[in-house]
């Protein structure tokens, strides 16, 4: 087995299942055999939900930065699995406000997306994560030729949206909100660093 | 964690008997008197148990001990109240951490005796009180209040304390007296979230003297019967049915008659959001989610939320006291 097969067959499905525990966890937990959801569940899965797609947008967005530095191509190759899991979070993290929190109430959910800022961004991110999950597949890549690496890079604003909603919605204390701007600052930063750097006559 | 376990019997005994009595006769059909509690009460209150007019309110300094001596009110709902795990588990309490699971961890250790409460202002009785001799000119009641949090969410809980009119006619404010502030217990060593700069410390409530001689509010010491767990505002905390969680100021030290308005905590930190009212009114939204409606805490995934009532539902006993007041401008 050479490498690419090696990664193909045994990590991808190793990596798979490590990138969906969390789901799988929710459930367990609603279930009440790994553990509990406490005193309101609804409130747990959509946090839940929300914290695992913030993490997976930066570890996706951590990929390229690690390739460069370390001289790996690897971590490449999990890079659309990652950014799809994003795309199930963010969603999972939807619909649980969709369906559980604003109970398919259209006069509420029109509300919340017009009056309420932070609900705006984030419904925004999840637009942008819908397109880039439905051009993911190989063949759609091939025919949008260049233009494919255009929308994709909307996966950097997905980041910045996704930190802004959670800044916005927390009620005081931003600490952890920081931590991820902190992170997500980090990550574009090196990108930006590696931009000009190359772009310096020299 | 303290434990529910002897709550959740009682609760169960509760919710039986609801369904086929009034409430105003749950506590003498489920009869709080523990005799041992009611031994080791007399002995602290030295005898003075059966002094003329109240009954003193005598609190046992161990952990969810049994109360004694409480009746029961006219003005308890006969909704379901929650489990004593909902409502020890599910806590706001930011002196113990931001997290909603924190406090119950975090407020385990804090010491509720010696308490002194020190009243001061504009009364003419004022001084610094020991907790069980503050308690002893009342008598404790239950009152099984429905709990709105300006979070959206809401609870039934059936708490044990004493009425605030008493409590303030007793100190007999002076004409110039036009509220009543609060502070709570801010210790760094006891309390974790005292190093942290979430909040303004002591955290800081206050009402008008209308609001705080109103029948409903209570100063409470229990829930269920038991002495009111830690991570609940042990040894004494403020509630006001018909304002938001955040009004009911917990552990309390200080209370103190001023001619101005005092501040309260959120309101200093975000005004734009929280005012000094907070009276549950599902007209006016908070400017990052809707009131109209609650999840009523313990109701399952899949429950609907409720429509918010105007007051959390006690207009009647209340909504007089704004009826000059712009509620849009005053939430």
């Amino acid at each position: 087995m050479n490498t690419v097969q090696q990664i193909r067959l045994a990590w991808k499905p190793v990596v798979f299942l490590l990138c969906l525990t969390p789901a799988v966890l929710v459930l367990t937990d609603a279930l009440e055999i790994t553990g509990r959801l406490g005193a309101n569940p609804v409130e747990e899965i959509q946090d839940r939900f929300g914290y695992w797609a913030l993490r997976f947008i930066m570890i996706t967005l951590a990929v390229t930065p690690l390739r460069r530095l370390t001289g790996w191509n690897w971590p490449s190759r999990f890079r659309r699995m990652l950014g799809l899991f994003t795309c199930f979070y963010a969603f999972m993290h939807f619909l649980t406000w969709f369906v559980l929190d604003r109970e398919i109430r259209l006069a509420d959910i029109v509300e919340d997306l017009t009056e309420r800022p932070f609900i705006t961004l984030g419904f925004t991110a999840v637009v942008l994560l819908a397109a880039l999950a439905i051009t993911s597949f190989a063949a759609i890549r091939r025919r949008m030729g260049r233009k494919w690496q255009t929308l994709h890079n909307a996966a950097y604003a997905v980041g910045l949206l996704g930190v802004w909603h959670y800044w916005w919605q927390v009620k005081k204390d931003i600490t952890e909100p920081l931590i991820y701007a902190a992170i997500l600052a980090v990550l574009l930063g090196a990108r930006l660093f590696w931009h000009l750097k190359r772009k310096k006559p020299g | 964690m303290q434990g529910c376990r002897d709550a959740h019997r009682s609760l169960t005994v509760l919710i039986k008997k609801t369904s086929d009595i009034q409430p105003s006769e749950i506590t003498s059909e489920t009869n709080y008197i523990n005799r041992r509690d009611f031994i080791r009460a007399g002995a602290i209150a030295g005898g003075s148990l059966i002094a003329p007019g109240a009954i003193s309110a005598v609190i046992p300094d161990t952990r969810l001990a049994r109360l004694s001596n409480v009746a029961a009110s006219p003005f308890s709902t006969d909704e379901t109240p929650n489990s004593c795990e909902d409502i020890s588990t599910y806590n706001n309490y930011y002196e113990f951490g931001l997290s909603k699971d924190d406090p119950v961890i975090n407020a385990e250790a804090l010491k509720t005796r010696p308490w002194t409460i020190e009243v001061s202002g504009e009364a003419e009785k004022t001084g610094t009180f020991d907790f069980d001799e503050f308690m002893k000119p009342f008598d404790l009641e239950e009152r099984i209040y429905r709990m709105r949090c300006v979070e959206a969410w809401s609870m039934v809980i059936a708490c044990v304390g004493i009425s605030l009119a008493d409590v303030v006619m007793y100190f007999q404010p002076t004409s110039t007296a036009q509220y009543v502030a609060f502070e709570t217990l801010q210790d760094r060593e006891q309390m974790p979230g005292v190093r942290g700069r979430s909040l303004d410390w002591p955290y800081r409530e206050g009402l008008t003297i209308a609001e705080a001689t109103n029948p409903l509010p209570i100063l409470a010491v229990g829930i269920y019967g038991n002495v009111i767990p830690n991570q609940n505002g042990a040894p004494i905390r403020l509630v006001v049915p018909w304002k938001y969680g955040f009004k009911g100021i917990k552990s309390i030290v200080k209370i103190k008659f001023m001619s101005t308005r005092p501040r309260n905590s959120w309101n200093m930190a975000i005004p734009r959001e929280y005012g000094f009212y907070a009276n549950v009114n599902p007209t006016v939204n908070h400017p990052r989610w809707s009131q109209a409606r609650e999840r009523r805490i313990g109701a399952g995934v899949f429950a609907s939320k409720q429509e918010t009532l105007m007051f959390n539902g006690y207009g009647e006993h209340v909504a007089h006291l704004y009826k000059d007041l712009d509620l849009r401008r005053n939430y």
